[in-house]
């Protein structure tokens, strides 16, 4: 008979840990900014069609780092809670709190009981009627849940990247701001100057859809036109 | 072992929200009731009817048009009933038949399309999106046997095609592209000789606004479950327009307007019928 190994809790945690940080690591950043217009989410990603940020309802948006097959999953259980939920009861019930802490639930679970823990970063992302009553959410691999305040970055330079962003955030900030103070700090790491707008995906969630465009869904992704323009504006 | 859950993982990938309610919370669907069966002799059940949608292609696109009046038997259940709603940014959606499960159906109808729109990152093409609502409506069959039937009429803008098409639909879901003009309801047959005598190619957009009111006018005027334009209440019928640019509700004041002159037609020519 073979005798198992005993391993302590605290050990085989810091094991997963270690292992689940080592994936995020090796994706490239996302940053998410609460600004004057809304708010503003920037990736550094050259594929136009597998999306690491994506709308879940009406005001939420999804972000996320790490392995694509294990956030693309957690994002499309995201739309279905979302959906199931407003359709139930009504739309507005739908919130990006609910939704955070279904997905720090299920994160929990699957790092304590499965063989292996998700290799990802979410951000959760709300729009309000002021950049004061916008909700951001930081959700990491062992479910643990953080409420943000302005920006999030995500993702294995999160600390240069944070810096940048941390020294030009202003409260005042339009979604063209905001896109170049994100796209700043996502080069700071980078030899080269410039990212192309090709290796962006941008996307924001209007403050005033409603009245700008007449949709309750705030989520609108730019195309490379769109990202080329604002990155060309004078600030 | 690989083999079963890449196969499991493939079977539960669906984009269709109705497909993920019915697996899931099979109780949410408007149609998945078992109701008593009717024994001969009782009354059919008295719930409120929606009546006369009209549709119909102009230039840009296509436009439907619904009046305000629900009843129950003899009596008027709504004033303020809206029958028309958007099923998504290209593309409506009409009602006739019993409001409670049509409302429901509709709203189903449309969080399906933003579900697949928000899971695939792409929008249903307008075949798709007609397939869909006849599967819906094929689903809601055995109520439809009850009694509680709901007959859509569905217009969108096919964006690759360049056109406005419109679908009718029988009880079973059968799906039938209408030519020109279309519509349902108990008014509908006073409302389509209306639209035949009406219609003509290539009409504006405000053009066909004032033919799609005159058509619920003139059903309103025979049908007793269809309700005409009120200038007393100022409720005028809903009309949407689909384009290129998406689907755009027509303002009250335009209908307004465009329902004061027909009346005002009407009233000068001093005719009876």
């Amino acid at each position: 008979m073979t005798q198992q190994f005993y391993v302590s809790p605290e050990q085989l945690m810091k094991d997963r840990a270690d292992f689940a940080r080592k994936g995020i690591a090796r994706g490239r950043s996302v940053v998410v900014i609460s600004c004057e217009e809304g708010i503003a989410l920037v990736a550094e990603n050259p594929s136009p069609s597998l999306h690491k940020i994506g709308e879940i309802y009406d005001k939420i948006a999804f972000a996320a780092v790490g392995k694509y097959n294990e956030f693309e999953s957690l994002r499309q259980a995201g739309v279905r809670y979302a959906d199931v939920r407003g359709y139930s009861y009504d739309r507005e019930d739908v919130t990006a709190r609910g939704l955070a802490s279904v997905y720090a639930q299920s994160l929990g679970a699957v790092f304590t009981a499965e063989q292996k823990p998700f290799e990802v970063e979410l951000a959760v992302a709300e729009v309000g009627s002021g950049p004061a009553d916008d909700h951001l959410y930081r959700l990491t691999f062992d479910g643990s849940i953080a409420d943000e305040k302005r920006f999030i970055v995500m993702g294995g330079q999160a600390d240069k990247v944070s810096e940048t962003v941390e020294g030009g955030w202003q409260r005042e900030l339009n979604f063209s701001g905001a896109i170049r103070l994100a796209m700043k700090g996502l080069v700071t790491d980078k030899e080269a100057g410039e990212l192309p707008a090709s290796a962006l995906e941008v996307a924001v969630l209007d403050r005033d859809s409603e009245s700008n465009r007449g949709s309750r869904r705030a989520f609108r992704r730019l195309d490379d036109d769109e990202i080329a323009a604002l990155l060309s504006e004078e600030n | 072992m690989q083999d079963t859950t890449a196969n499991q993982v493939a079977a539960n990938a669906t984009s269709s929200f109705t497909e993920h309610l019915q697996r899931n919370r099979p109780g949410l669907l408007p149609y998945n009731q078992s109701l008593p069966a009717t024994s001969a002799g009782t009354q059919p059940l008295q719930v409120p009817h929606a009546t006369t949608i009209v549709s119909l292609t102009y230039g840009g696109g296509v436009l439907m048009a619904g009046d305000r009046r629900a009843t129950m038997g003899n009596i008027i259940a709504s004033r303020h009933i809206e029958k028309v709603f958007p099923a998504d940014r290209y593309s409506v959606l009409g009602i006739a038949g019993t409001a409670g499960i049509a409302i429901d159906l509709t709203r189903l109808f449309q969080v399906e399309l933003e579900h697949y729109e928000k899971i695939e990152g792409t929008l249903l093409s307008l075949e798709g999106k007609a397939n869909r609502l006849g599967a819906m409506i094929r689903g809601n069959l055995p109520m439809a046997m009850q009694g509680l039937a709901v007959v859509p009429l569905f217009a969108g803008f096919d964006l690759p095609a360049g056109i406005g098409r419109l679908f009718s639909y029988d009880v079973t879901g059968g799906r039938y592209e209408e030519q020109e003009h279309h519509a349902v309801g108990s008014g509908a047959m006073f409302a389509r000789g209306a639209l035949k005598k009406l219609w003509r190619p290539g009409l504006t957009e405000a053009e066909a606004v004032a033919v799609a009111v005159e058509a619920l006018y003139d059903a309103a005027d025979d049908d007793s479950a269809t309700g005409g334009p009120d200038p007393v209440r100022q409720l005028w019928p809903v009309v949407y327009t689909v384009g290129r640019t998406g689907a755009r509700r027509v303002p009250e004041n335009d209908l307004a307007a465009v329902a004061g002159a027909i009346i005002e037609a009407r009233t000068t020519a001093r005719r009876e019928a």
